[in-house]
């Protein structure tokens, strides 16, 4: 199987018969780089200059010292994990319902779930506005109530939650369905329980692609600005999360807190870049080992 | 699978009812609220209200710079996607996977970083400015920062293609006397067209809704009638929130839904795209 794999990749470089003049080549590759020297590394070299251009004793200062800065590194951690963990429920419920069985308009809830990725944040947040704002649908009766969502944290979950919405989803269809049920059904027909199958065969088989979802997913709800800037009122100490701090300090030309706080955003991507690198090969792994026990039984013949 | 696995495996009421409730609450509700509230205007109050100078102005900004930035993303992203697939090079794992770093980092980061570096002391805009090349405060600002959110969306869509098209195409072009070029332009670039398309696309829709970014680096200058030399930066995600900060619901609804239905064109044609290629691909 190993020996064979490797034969089955067709596009190894030395391979092509057409291979570009190095000049070409080169001059190519040195355009492409300068690109994403250009748009990307420069950038990301700048962030952490700036944040320690003033020293370490600064940027710690920065960091701890600042209240606002502080409760608003507190708030987007509790915020974003809430968001995920919805999110994460909901994409195994939806790629369940849609890889394991045919139903009348599975189509259109796939189409659906994209949804949020075509709604510009700014408007996602008008629209929570819309609902729960004082002059909304549904805000005076809930404030007359006592319930505060706007311009509190359940508006922030709301908005973060909508805006990563597709993310988990969108991961694990593909994976479950590459699966597909044979497992599943087996278990169940040996006479494991829903639960027993769902833990014991379900998720050690989507365990990447899940994990892939849930970076990316918390990628987003960490570094969410639009919808969270219209449904938060940003009040300083209450309601900011940490990228409108970052708005906030450089606009009080607080250059150097900015970017120090922009470092550790930064530092946040970067990781999750390396991850998603290892990841993308276990998901890759996981949908080769799908496939190979799918032509199992054939191969056997 | 279909009505079988239904008797066989568990699950399916509850993830179905509990997808649909969940999908209910979170995204229909919400734009329906939005219809909703942009139907309480009458035809003619919805056309004043985005005909507007003001509100004109930041559209054609808005989807202006959008269109800008996709379009250099198109050019810099099939070169990127090309040497990534076709070349051997150092450290080459490691340039392809900064490229998805826009899709990571916070938009707040880009728009903080590029406004200092293109300044009149930053990094780059120290040699760009006495060069007359304004790279803050301007309309190319805003497609600069576009540009570096957008340049994944292209070259993730265009890199498998490329990958997947076949050798054995371009050498018999070769064999039958191609140039490189010709072999280019006639075999190679063909079948990317509707990947470049939906990485178009995909950059545009993501550069209409931005705000996060653009607010830093545009300056956000507002239409003037009086000086109409002065190019305005206002994006039209500002004058939604600036009309929610003063209760203007409907106003700001009236405005957001015309940013929503070209988003909403934009993901149908990708649609279309993606599935008349799985269609060819069968």
């Amino acid at each position: 199987m190993q020996i064979e794999s490797q034969w089955l990749k067709p596009q190894q470089p030395g391979r092509r018969t057409q291979q570009d003049h190095a000049l070409l080549r080169w001059s190519l590759i040195a355009a492409a780089l300068a690109v994403i020297a250009v748009l990307v590394i420069i950038p990301v070299i700048s962030i952490f200059a700036q944040a320690f251009g003033k020293g370490w004793t600064v940027y710690w200062r920065s960091l701890t010292s600042d209240p606002d800065t502080w409760h608003a590194i507190k708030l987007t951690a509790f915020v974003a994990p809430i968001a995920v963990l919805a999110n994460v429920t909901f994409g195994i419920a939806a790629s369940w319902a849609i890889t394991r069985f045919r139903f009348p308009g599975r189509t259109l809830l796939t189409t659906l779930i994209d949804l949020p990725f075509a709604v510009s944040p700014v408007v996602a947040g008008l629209m929570i506005t819309l609902l729960f704002g004082r002059r909304g649908y549904f805000g005076p009766w809930l404030l007359d109530h006592g319930i505060q969502i706007l311009f509190s944290w359940p508006a922030i979950i709301l908005a973060t939650t909508f805006v990563t919405f597709p993310f988990v989803a969108r991961e694990l269809i593909p994976v479950m369905d590459a699966l597909g049920s044979d497992e599943e059904t087996a278990a169940v027909s040996l006479g494991a329980s829903g639960w027993q199958m769902f833990w014991r065969v379900t998720v050690p088989n989507i365990k990447w692609g899940l994990l892939y979802g849930v970076i990316l997913c918390s990628a987003r709800a960490i570094g969410e600005f639009g919808a969270v800037y219209v449904v938060s009122g940003h009040i300083a100490g209450q309601t900011d999360t940490v990228p409108i701090r970052i708005e906030k300090l450089y606009q009080e030309y607080n250059n150097a807190a900015a970017f120090a706080v922009a470092s550790l955003l930064t530092l946040l991507a970067l990781v999750t870049l390396g991850i998603k690198v290892v990841l993308e090969g276990k998901t890759r792994q996981e949908l080769a080992d799908a496939a190979a026990v799918q032509q199992g039984p054939e191969v056997e013949k | 699978m279909s009505a079988a696995n239904r008797r066989i495996l568990p699950g399916f009421r509850l993830s179905l009812s509990f997808a649909l409730a969940y999908l209910t609450l979170l995204v229909m509700v919400p734009l329906a609220a939005c219809f909703l509230k942009a139907s309480t205007l009458t035809w003619g109050q919805f056309w004043a209200v985005v005909t507007t100078a003001r509100v004109r102005d930041a559209y054609v900004v808005t989807f202006g710079t959008s269109i800008v930035a996709a379009g250099a993303d198109l050019l810099l992203g099939l070169l990127v996607a090309w040497v990534m697939v076709r070349y051997e090079f150092p450290l080459k794992r490691f340039f392809d996977s900064l490229i998805d770093l826009p899709f990571a980092l916070p938009t707040a980061v880009a728009g903080l970083v590029y406004s200092t570096l293109y300044a009149e002391k930053g990094w780059f805009g120290r040699y760009l400015i006495p060069l007359g090349i304004e790279g803050v405060n301007t309309r190319f600002a805003i497609v600069l920062v576009l540009t570096f959110i957008g340049l994944p969306f292209v070259v993730r869509t265009v890199q498998p293609v490329l990958e997947n098209l076949e050798a054995e195409l371009e050498e018999a072009a070769a064999c039958l006397g191609a140039t490189r070029w010709q072999t280019f332009t006639r075999v190679i670039f063909p079948p990317l067209i509707p990947a470049l398309i939906t990485g178009f696309a995909l950059s545009v829709a993501r550069g209409i809704g931005e705000y996060g970014s653009v607010i830093f680096v545009s300056g956000n200058k507002r239409f003037m009638a009086a000086f109409p030399h002065v190019k305005s930066t206002e994006i039209a995600p500002v004058l939604i929130v600036e009309r929610l900060d003063a209760f203007e619901y409907a106003e700001a609804t009236a405005i957001a839904t015309v940013l929503l239905l070209t988003s909403f064109l934009l993901l149908g044609i990708i649609n279309y795209l993606e599935r008349r290629s799985q269609r060819h691909a069968d």
